[in-house]
């Protein structure tokens, strides 16, 4: 049984630059920063016990107010799972951390917010339209667009 | 004097036999070998995701038949069961075995079809696929008689499937489970020790451990690479922690792995129906008291379930109103695709067309 880690596991490992980043931790999901998200994740793969090896999805959503990004984390090496959340505010030019240096199977899925939620990810090597053509208006998944 | 070369791009696809679908292969050749390839797609995109913020939850189901269209059964499954997830509905247990049955006999087309194709790519040309396909045939036989459909099912429902199974379901679903194996054998006698099977695929495309997981993939395709993971095991959903069954993997993570994972896969199917088909209990098939426009509790989740071709997961975001507000898919073909450039660079083309056909994508789940 993948067990859901309870938030507490990790953070009372983290040290005090990264807990500053933390907004929110509750039950199996920790609200972080936007800044200190790709930190958190890094520490998240590469702490003994926690091993979060395997990044089983992103998600964004709109909500009007801020986008959020929804991280989905798997460990297949201790069996437990985690999902950490971080929020973009505004509407436009909206820049989130790349995690692909971590993750490889963050390549597409980033690529793919950022053609459909038109969120760019910096530091992604290759951010270019993944699903719609070069040159489509507008960002298919916002709310605003119809 | 020193002969003057230089490398050229060649488009593979979009439109083309090997490809499986609408999917296009950027390749840099020098000669016959690939320098880098870059996979190119978008042609089947059909905003599934939006789509779904606009239909009532019951009206999704159409959708998700469409997305990975030769597992249909399984997409139904997964989106029921992350939507009962988030309202904490509980499921039948007569349903729940049928939604076993159907699920396992999807994951036997759906290998069919796979390894069909992948021997045609190999070059052992439409007999062992004609032989697959002659297979896959009972089994959208068995669809048919549940479903009244041989595609897009659309069978499961939000509490529980859309039907009781039909009188004749449970003795034709037995002779199934009896010539099935049989089948397999037969495959297994042309093919295992086949030597320019062995040749083409031994060594070919080996995806290593580490890269398998740090690139998401899933399924075969992670269980070829060796690494033990399958959500029916290790992470028990529906009433699969009452049967007994392997999960099969490589050693090596090349292409042979991968077609033999999938081989094997089906035996063990073959064993949870047979054991799924003795112990299904009668009773109801569908939660009682459920309105007929179901809405969900204000929330949010991600459920997913071993599909046949890896991890396929829905995220749903509830509002409290009769549509989701945000429907994510986690789609195994599309996260598997992520590591087919470090798999194919280096390779002849031939080889990447093989390598290719052993990830096995479905291109309505990729584009959505």
């Amino acid at each position: 049984m993948t067990i859901a880690l309870p938030v507490t596991e990790v953070t009372s490992k983290l040290n005090k630059e990264l807990d500053a980043g933390i907004i929110d931790a509750k039950d199996n999901t920790i609200l972080v920063k936007s800044g200190s998200l790709k930190e958190l994740i890094s520490f998240l793969k590469n702490t003994p016990g926690l091993d979060f090896d395997y990044l089983t999805d992103i998600t964004s959503v709109d909500y009007w107010d801020y986008f959020e990004l929804v991280y989905q984390l798997t460990s297949i090496k201790n069996n437990h799972k985690l999902t950490v959340k971080t929020r973009l505010a505004g509407r436009e030019n909206i820049t989130a951390s790349s995690i692909v240096s971590i993750y490889k199977g963050a390549d597409l899925q980033e690529r793919e917010i950022h053609d459909l939620m038109g969120i760019t990810f910096e530091g992604h090597p290759n951010m270019k339209p993944l699903i719609l053509w070069e040159g489509f208006k507008g960002y298919p998944l916002r709310k605003d667009y119809l | 004097m020193t002969l003057h070369t230089e490398s050229f791009i060649l488009n593979i696809g979009p439109s083309h036999p090997s490809t499986h679908g609408v999917f296009r292969m950027k390749a840099t050749l020098e000669g016959e070998v690939l320098m880098d390839l870059e996979p190119v797609f978008g042609y089947l995109h059909r905003g599934i995701e939006k789509l779904c913020e606009e239909r009532t939850y019951i009206g999704i189901f159409p959708l998700t038949d469409r997305l990975d269209y030769i597992a249909s059964m399984s997409n139904n499954m997964a989106f029921a069961m992350s939507a009962e997830k988030l309202a904490g509905i509980k499921v039948p247990e007569r349903a729940e075995y049928i939604r076993v049955i159907m699920a396992e006999l999807q994951r036997i087309a759906s290998h069919l079809v796979s390894v069909g194709s992948f021997l045609n790519d190999c070059g052992a040309f439409m007999t062992p696929f004609l032989y697959c396909l002659r297979e896959r045939e009972k089994i959208l036989d068995l669809f048919d008689m549940v479903s009244g459909q041989r595609l897009t099912y659309n069978y499961v429902r939000i509490g529980g499937v859309n039907a009781d199974l039909p009188d004749e379901f449970l003795p034709a679903l037995n002779f199934f489970i009896e010539q099935m194996p049989l089948y397999v054998d037969e495959y297994d006698r042309l093919l295992k020790e086949n030597e320019i099977l062995l040749a083409r695929t031994k060594g070919v495309g080996i995806l290593p451990r580490e890269m398998a997981i740090n690139a998401s993939t899933a399924g075969p395709v992670l269980r070829g690479s060796g690494v033990k993971w399958d959500l029916r095991k290790n992470d028990p959903y529906s009433v699969y922690d009452r049967f007994e069954f392997n999960v099969p993997t490589g050693e090596n993570g090349d292409t042979y792995d991968r077609y033999r994972v999938r081989i094997e896969e089906i035996r063990e199917s073959v064993k949870i129906l047979k054991q799924a088909a003795a112990q299904i209990p009668a009773g109801p098939v569908m939660a009682p008291g459920l309105p007929r426009l179901i809405r969900l509790p204000i929330g949010e989740g991600y459920g997913s379930i071993e599909g046949p071709k890896g991890e396929l997961g829905f995220y749903i975001v509830s509002d409290g109103s009769i549509a989701p507000y945000r429907c994510r898919i986690r789609a195994p073909s599309f996260l598997n695709l992520t590591a087919l450039r470090e798999m194919t660079i280096g390779w002849k083309i031939a080889d990447a067309i093989i390598t290719f056909g052993s990830i096995d994508i479905c291109m309505g789940e990729v584009d959505r």
